[in-house]
């Protein structure tokens, strides 16, 4: 019963994995920096299993943990999106008006 | 009555498509902005239904923890300079390593604090496999975070056993693992486990060398993700593994691209040591700089201006010189005066991957100009002027005739078929691979010796004046 749960997981573990490398491959090496600032920030989703965990109301040590793992989940989060999209916005095909210098 | 758990698991569906699709559009310059937004939706949702959760009886610790985490990453994400981006991404690397292992962590103690509850196999080897990659994430990016800030040795450090030692760590890993496994949750053996995993993470990237730093960032960026996807089947959680997985998937074919432009297998990157063993072997080839002549502005203002293509060959100086925006003045310069100028863009220029197309973007030279090493390579026979900014490895033609240098069949830009080479740099110093580049002493080759800055500021001037 257990054993199926994991099986199952595995199953979505491999097939995202297969979905990351054909998105991705794609991906053309202007754009690398922002890719890997942007994937860092899905990692943060690590920030799900934080609020599980800080949630739990266990004793003062876990309080602790939980809450220092809220703290570093948003920070990877919340800076990674916005630092993505001040990158992001940086990219222009032409200049939007003849530069002024 | 509402089914929290459906609504839960139907919102993390949602949040895993919006995800990948996220992902996809960030394939093309056009949707990328899109697509980062798409993903922040993603992660918005999936974060924001988890409170529904029952087990989540306290939310003040999480309200706090949030807002001092979404004010400091803000403030980080703002202030930042472009060319910090390779710390940044560390640091935050880290950062996610660290939260997954805590998850891992405060897993085992819940379960070593209260005897009664048995905790199952699967349980128990998720928490060692997320505890290992989380905090080795958590130390070896911040190591990576000290190269590149310049606060540790950037050079390869090494020190004899190394290897053995990282080896011996290893295996001590796993043999705690095993234990804690096999006899419960010792509170003991779990903390002797995790001060080896930090050690593990030190060890094994105080070895490697600044020049090898984009594939550590991605190799460490892939390790974030598996970090997030242990934590996923830590707590059976499977946005977190979905989520996970992308990011172990993108910076493994990060760390795959990266390793082939410079012609070396991974093993050989992180086990090779190669800025210690090439700095401390050809020390003596390097000519001094009284063999070249220094190069004199005006020629090579007249030369740029005359010209009918120019291939601007950007490198780390021009980053650590933060000169992408004179290098667009002196090219807006000579697209005025009808000469063509495009960007070779190497793909390991800068120190991490797609670095300098960045900084070039933060200088307003549109995406359009950029082009990778495939694209441009056979236009060097071509072109009237090349002119190389900061950058030496990539430039070397040994790389591409000498079988016996170190670096020989790693993908260089063909800049010595150029008819005409400037090459602006401070000195004749070796790159990061320590070699001598036979380029600087070419016929055809001016030598400006100058930092990026105040050498393109000299040949914009000079260009004015035409």
């Amino acid at each position: 019963m257990l054993e199926v749960t994991l099986l199952a997981a595995f199953y979505v573990f491999v097939l995202a994995s297969f979905v990351g490398f054909e998105v991705i491959t794609k991906v053309p090496p202007t754009l690398h920096t922002p890719l890997m600032s942007g994937a860092n920030a899905i990692s943060g989703i690590t920030l799900i299993g934080a609020l599980l965990i800080a949630g739990q109301a266990g004793g003062t040590v876990g309080t602790v943990l939980g809450f220092l793992a809220v703290v570093l989940g948003t920070i990877n989060v919340v800076g990674g999106l916005m630092v993505t999209d001040r990158m992001l916005q940086m990219f222009r095909r032409r200049p939007d008006e003849p530069d002024q210098r | 009555m509402l089914d929290y758990p459906l609504i839960i698991t139907t919102t993390y569906l949602i949040s895993a498509a919006l995800l990948v699709v996220g992902l996809k559009q960030m394939g093309s310059p056009a949707t990328a902005r899109r697509g980062n937004l798409l993903a922040s939706a993603g992660l918005l949702s999936a974060v924001a239904i988890t409170l529904l959760d029952r087990a989540i009886l306290d939310f003040r610790t999480i309200a706090a923890g949030m807002v001092v985490g979404a004010a400091i990453g803000a403030m980080i994400a703002r202030t930042v300079k472009m060319t910090a981006m390779p710390q940044m991404v560390a640091i935050f690397n880290g950062l996610g390593g660290g939260a997954s292992a805590l998850i891992a962590i405060s897993e085992f103690l819940r379960f070593s604090n209260d005897r009664s509850i048995d905790m199952p196999l699967e349980t128990s080897v998720t928490i060692m496999v997320g505890t290992l990659i989380g905090l080795v994430t958590l130390s070896g990016s911040f190591v990576a975070f000290g190269k590149l800030q310049e606060i540790v040795a950037t050079r390869a450090v090494t020190f004899p056993l190394q290897k053995t030692i990282s080896a011996a760590l290893f295996i001590g890993i796993v043999a705690a693992s095993v234990f804690l496994v096999v006899e419960g949750p010792e509170l003991a053996p779990f903390l002797a486990l995790v001060a080896m995993c930090l050690l593990l993470g030190i060890l094994l990237v105080v070895p490697i060398g600044g020049a090898d730093m984009p594939v550590v960032i991605s190799l460490l960026n892939s390790y974030s993700g598996l970090a997030a996807a242990a934590a996923g089947f830590v707590l059976n959680n499977t946005i977190l593994i979905v989520g996970g997985a992308l990011v172990g998937a993108a910076g493994l074919i990060l760390t795959q691209i990266m390793t082939r432009a410079m012609h070396r297998s991974l093993l050989n990157v992180v086990f090779g040591s190669f800025g210690a063993q090439a700095s401390s072997s050809s020390d003596g080839g390097v000519r001094s700089r009284a063999d070249v002549p220094d190069g004199n502005p005006e020629d090579v203002a007249i030369m740029l201006a005359y010209a009918q293509s120019v291939i601007v060959v950007p490198g780390y100086g021009l980053a650590v010189a933060q000169a992408q925006h004179q290098v667009r003045e002196l090219a807006s310069l000579l697209e005025a005066r009808g000469v063509n100028v495009r960007y070779a863009i190497h793909p390991v220029a800068g120190r991490m991957p797609g670095h300098m197309n960045v900084l070039l973007a933060e200088a307003d030279v549109p995406y359009d100009k950029l082009f990778d090493l495939d694209d441009i390579n056979d236009d060097f026979e071509r072109t009237d002027v090349v002119v190389v900014i900061g950058a030496n490895d990539v430039t070397n033609p040994a790389a591409r005739d000498a079988a016996d240098s170190p670096i020989f069949a790693m993908p260089i830009l063909n800049v010595d078929r150029a008819r005409q080479i400037v090459v602006l740099k401070r000195s004749l110093s070796p790159g990061f691979a320590g070699i001598d580049n036979e380029l600087f002493y070419r016929e055809n080759t001016t030598m400006l010796f100058d930092d990026a800055k105040a050498g393109v500021g000299k040949l914009i001037a000079a260009v004015s004046e035409v």
